[in-house]
């Protein structure tokens, strides 16, 4: 490590004032993650190093390792902490038993001894800079942004109580009993006061988020119990920077000048640090919500703004010497419900990826580096009875802590903590790189032995870490810890959910009292009226009910499924082939497969005619059946369709934009063939159903259809990713023709849908479309009215009636009409086959209607 | 205790209801004078309605139920088919359904099981959708709670495919309806006692 001098020297300009108190004073580091912070001045200083030696001649190559060094190392621990995570992950039977944070830290104590072995010195360490500034603010953003807010704060009293309280009681304890046990000549000889106690009692206090998520991620316990755990090591750590800085400040006092002024001051300061810290993230996250309401036109870059602003939210709270880790993680809770519908859906999920990128990454990096700080001759001071000691009181007091609170808190519950549940709880408190990060920012001068406290601090992390995360799956197995109900969402559920809500309230009301319920619903009264309205995008506004959401949600996997499953089962040959849909089915159960296979039969049919001059992957299976068929007609009907189709999308595809992802501008084209498609299917099926005669005023809303331009949807884009998706236009000729023409002789009633079509493409005759209908069916009628009245970004929701799981729900309508038809036969396989294997994806049976159109 | 119990005996069969409900004399009295206090026309009954002018009687005092999307159905709930009054007794008994579950109750078979079980709790939330009582939420019973919770935001069409959607994933037997069972089943993971107990105050 040749370039450990520079090194040096570039990072001493930036040892950071964490929290106002003291120096960094671990020299070499992680380096500079805080390249981001200042690049141009260390680059600076590099490059003049790079360009300090005396020119000869024009150099074709040089190296340049100084120039580079501090961004290079940064990306490269970064890549070696992904890459021990990667290669642990691999073995999944390691991680069941082992938890996957043990595991980075034994990784950690492995390159750290290969660096020691090679550099004789710990070159890399954890520094609170890089800890407090580049690893934490994300884990804690995440953290609150995917916090289930509704239970947070159903369980709030609880939490805060073991946060604020729990966690004074620790700090107290511990230090007071060390100091006894000092005071007893238990430690030996050590420079250390009751105050020097106290401030290290704080720092050991706090239940660490990041410990706490990966070791409680792996075991799925009951919801109640995991919020109490989280949301208490997420507080908590704003509660112990509090009291750490306190008790700093008291011991830079000195003792004697400790007096009752002092001590409220300190108190008071608790209460405005924390409550401050809340705040500026409460308003932090307003701005958030407030910014992302006018990020229509920049929607490539609405992601960064959650997080540049939640970072400022952190850096705000930081300079005001607030809590910084409360303000981001109020931040992220605040804005998750706004900016999750004012975004566009594509950019949540981008924020929800990137925000799990980053905060499982940093979590990786600090696990590592909390194993690599352990190789390093310099920090561990060896102290038998104060090791064993703290590990004793850390582990007791917390146990009698929880349990002494739950107990004054079961009085007030109404679903009391159970007592395996207050065991788990207690053996869960993991220490974590908060606590390591706070000791070594302990001042040398002021603490005569801080080595000790932080290889203390050490062993009690890994302590916890290691042996408590290990044992925890067992515990929790072994105590029968209930379980969260890992489930499907289900629609009904969420129902239900809602009206125990309203039904609480209600009784709440009737019978006088003020409780919970009661005030969240004011709160959400209030919510409605006031926040929603300014900070909501009014079209986002309208479709923000939580049943609709899940619905939503439910639809577009529905969505999702469909088309996995019909490419898994080779290319799109669901499309039109019936019997694709019966493993697709058999998740909503029976009564609906009934139905679905004469829908399909149908419609597969007309569904493949208006696909197929749409260049489309699965031309083989047609063309196969194809291949006997008369070329002449094939060249007539390539130049027939040349004319009238659109064109295929290749052409659109190698487009690069920097500030758009569709590259397929022509929306309208996509759009109306799907619409059609499905409106075709919708149609026909309808008709089927009420055996009525086509008829012909569908015109004029089809001309609408062409004007107005359909937003985006996923329905939709489903459909789209299929086109483009389309690699090989190879446009098998004649296949409508033929296609047209075989079925016109196997089905009277498709015959009818086909004779005005004549050879053009039956679907892009708007004038011909043989679906004209009776009557527009309702629901395609709205989206259409809506659409055109909304902005066209307005969200997929509008687009429901796409899905296809829109058609399950008309499934059922078939029912009675089902006899009515000529599909019968369709049903008959169908249904067997159900009955017959339910499980594995059935193979296609024979499908009359589809065969002898062939 | 001892003042409390004086008054509690001026409430009929007030024993015996604590006995059956677990209500503890002080929510008892708590509880009579919040009844009273709906009663206005002091008969020691609750209305439903007053008859000529058909308004909500009596409930009608509780404000926030008509902003209650489904404050109706509760209100029914109160009243035991074809009855239009409920008195005390009852009222109590339909609130005991909102007690946590008593944990720690020895539960011999012969006794029933207590309002406050979640199979009661279950049972009474099954009777907001089923407002025939038919034993069966069919898809338009299902739909009007949806419709009074969802409202305006919805449309009609989203509405009834919502309906659709969740009838299919509970209906087991295919009958277009959702039976008790069925209903308890598509619960199962829904943890009764926590979402249906408020806290009584003493």
């Amino acid at each position: 490590h040749t370039h450990r001098p520079t090194h040096t020297h570039t990072h001493r300009g930036d040892t950071a004032h964490i929290k106002g108190v003291t120096r960094v004073n671990g020299d070499v580091a992680l380096t500079h993650q805080e390249s981001r912070l200042n690049p141009s001045k260390s680059n600076l200083n590099q490059t003049e190093h790079g360009h300090g030696s005396v020119i000869t001649g024009i150099p074709i190559v040089t190296f340049k390792w100084h120039h580079v060094e501090t961004p290079y190392l940064v990306a490269l621990w970064i890549l070696v902490a992904g890459l021990g995570k990667l290669v642990i992950e691999a073995n999944h039977h390691v991680t069941s038993v082992i938890p996957e944070s043990a595991l980075l830290i034994c990784f950690g104590f492995i390159l750290g001894g290969i660096i020691w072995g090679a550099d004789k010195v710990q070159t890399f360490k954890l520094t609170p800079t890089v800890f407090f500034f580049y690893l934490l603010p994300q884990i804690i953003l995440d953290a609150g942004y995917s916090m289930p807010n509704k239970l947070f704060f159903s369980n709030m009293g609880a939490i805060l109580i073991y946060a604020v309280i729990g966690t004074c009681w620790n700090a107290a304890s511990l230090g007071l009993s060390l100091w006894g046990c000092h005071k007893g000549g238990a430690m030996g000889d050590l420079d250390l006061g009751l105050l020097q106690y106290l401030l290290f009692g704080s720092l050991m206090a706090a239940v660490d988020p990041v410990a706490v998520i990966a070791v409680f991620e792996q075991v799925h316990v009951n919801e109640v119990l995991f919020i109490m755990v989280f949301g208490e090591s997420l507080l908590n750590d704003g509660v112990t920077v509090v009291l750490f800085n306190v008790f700093d400040a008291f011991v830079s006092l000195g003792g004697d000048k400790i007096d009752a002024v002092e001590i409220i001051k300190g108190i008071i300061s608790f209460f405005v640090v924390a409550f401050g810290g809340s705040l500026v993230g409460f308003v932090f996250g307003l701005l958030i919500s407030l910014l992302t309401r006018c990020t229509k036109n920049i929607q490539i870059i609405e992601p960064g703004f959650v997080f540049v602003l939640g970072y400022l939210a952190y850096l705000t709270a930081e300079m005001l010497s607030l809590s910084a880790i409360l303000s981001i993680v109020f931040c992220g809770m605040c804005c998750q419900k706004y900016i999750n519908s004012n975004m566009d859906e594509r950019s949540v999920t981008t924020v929800r990826y990137v925000m799990k990128v980053l905060a499982n990454g940093s979590e990786t990096i600090i696990f590592v580096f909390l194993g690599i700080s352990a190789i390093d001759k310099e920090i561990w001071v060896w102290n038998t009875g104060f090791i064993l000691l703290t590990l004793l009181f850390v582990l007791v007091y917390r146990f009698i802590g929880v349990f002494f609170l739950t107990w004054i808190l079961n009085k007030f519950r109404l679903v009391p903590v159970e007592l395996i549940d207050q065991v788990i709880m207690s053996y869960g408190g993991l220490r974590g790189a908060v606590a390591y990060g706070l000791a070594v920012m302990l001042d040398e001068n002021k603490i005569k032995e801080k080595n000790l406290m932080v290889s203390t601090t050490l062993i009690v992390v890994y302590f916890t870490v290691i042996l408590q995360g290990i044992t925890m799956k067992p515990l929790v197995n072994w105590l029968k810890v209930k379980r969260a109900a890992v489930g499907e969402l289900t629609l009904i559920e969420k129902v239900q959910d809602k009206v125990f809500d309203h039904m609480l309230v209600a009784i709440e009301d009737i019978s006088g009292q003020i409780g919970h319920n009661y005030m969240r619903d004011k709160w959400n009264n209030f919510e409605e009226k006031w926040m929603t309205c300014i900070l909501m995008k009014p079209s986002a506004r309208k479709n923000r009910d939580y049943v609709f959401k899940v619905f939503h949600k439910l639809n577009l996997k529905d969505a999702m499924r469909y088309v996995t499953e019909g490419e898994r089962r080779g290319s799109l040959e669901f499309v039109r082939n019936e019997t694709a849909f019966i493993d697709f089915k058999k998740k909503f159960d029976d009564d609906f497969s009934e139905v679905m296979p004469d829908i399909m039969a149908d419609t597969s049919d007309d569904y493949s005619d208006t696909r197929d001059p749409v260049p489309s992957v699965s031309l083989e299976m047609h063309e196969q059946t194809m291949n006997g068929m008369r070329p002449l007609e094939d060249v007539n009907s390539h130049h027939l369709l040349q004319q009238h189709l659109y064109k295929g999308r290749k052409q659109h595809r190698h487009r690069y934009s920097r500030s758009h992802f569709d590259v397929n501008k022509d929306e309208n084209e996509v759009q109306e063939i799907f619409q059609r498609t499905m409106r075709t299917r919708l149609e026909s099926f309808k008709s089927g159903k009420m055996g009525v005669a086509p008829l012909k005023h569908i015109t004029k809303h089809l001309k609408k259809d062409q004007q107005q331009k359909m937003p985006n949807g996923k329905s939709l884009d489903k459909s789209k990713t299929y086109h483009s998706g389309d690699e090989d236009f190879e446009f098998s000729e004649g296949d409508s023709a033929s296609g047209f023409e075989a079925s016109a002789s196997s089905f009277p009633m498709r015959v009818t849908y086909r004779a005005g079509a004549g050879i053009e493409n039956p679907a892009f005759m708007p004038d011909l479309d043989p679906m004209a209908q009776v009557q527009i069916p309702p629901w395609l009628a709205e989206a259409e009215v809506d659409s055109s009245m909304v902005a066209p970004s307005q969200r997929a929701q509008l687009r429901l009636p796409w899905t296809p799981s829109n058609l399950r729900r008309l499934a059922p309508l078939r029912i009675s009409a089902h006899s009515t038809d000529s599909f019968m036969l369709a049903d008959a396989p169908a249904a067997q086959q159900r009955d017959n294997d339910q499980l594995p994806p059935p193979p296609p049976p024979p499908a009359p209607p589809h065969g002898d159109h062939m | 205790m001892g003042s409390s119990n004086s008054s509690v005996n001026n409430i009929p069969n007030a024993q015996e209801l604590m006995q059956e409900t677990g209500f503890s004399a002080a929510h008892i009295l708590r509880l009579h004078e919040r009844f009273e206090f709906l009663d206005k026309h002091k008969c020691g009954q609750l209305r439903l309605v007053d008859r000529p002018t058909n308004q909500p009687q009596d409930f009608g005092a509780v404000q926030e139920l008509a902003l209650n999307p489904i404050g109706d159905s509760i209100i029914s709930a109160f009243f035991s088919p074809g009855q239009e009054t409920v008195d005390f007794a009852s009222f109590v008994r339909i609130l005991a359904h909102f007690r946590p579950t008593d944990r720690n109750q020895s539960r011999d078979g012969a006794q029933q099981e207590p309002a406050n079980s979640s199979i009661r709790k279950l049972k009474f939330a099954f009777q907001m959708y089923d407002q025939d009582r038919d034993g069966k939420i069919s898809r338009a019973e299902l739909l009007q709670v949806l419709r009074a919770m969802l409202g305006i935001q919805v449309t009609e069409e989203q509405l009834q495919s919502i309906a659709e959607r969740a009838i299919q994933e509970a209906d087991l037997d295919r009958d277009d309806a959702i039976s008790f069972d069925e209903f308890r089943k598509s619960l199962e993971k829904v943890d009764i006692d926590h979402k249906m107990s408020i806290r009584f105050l003493r």
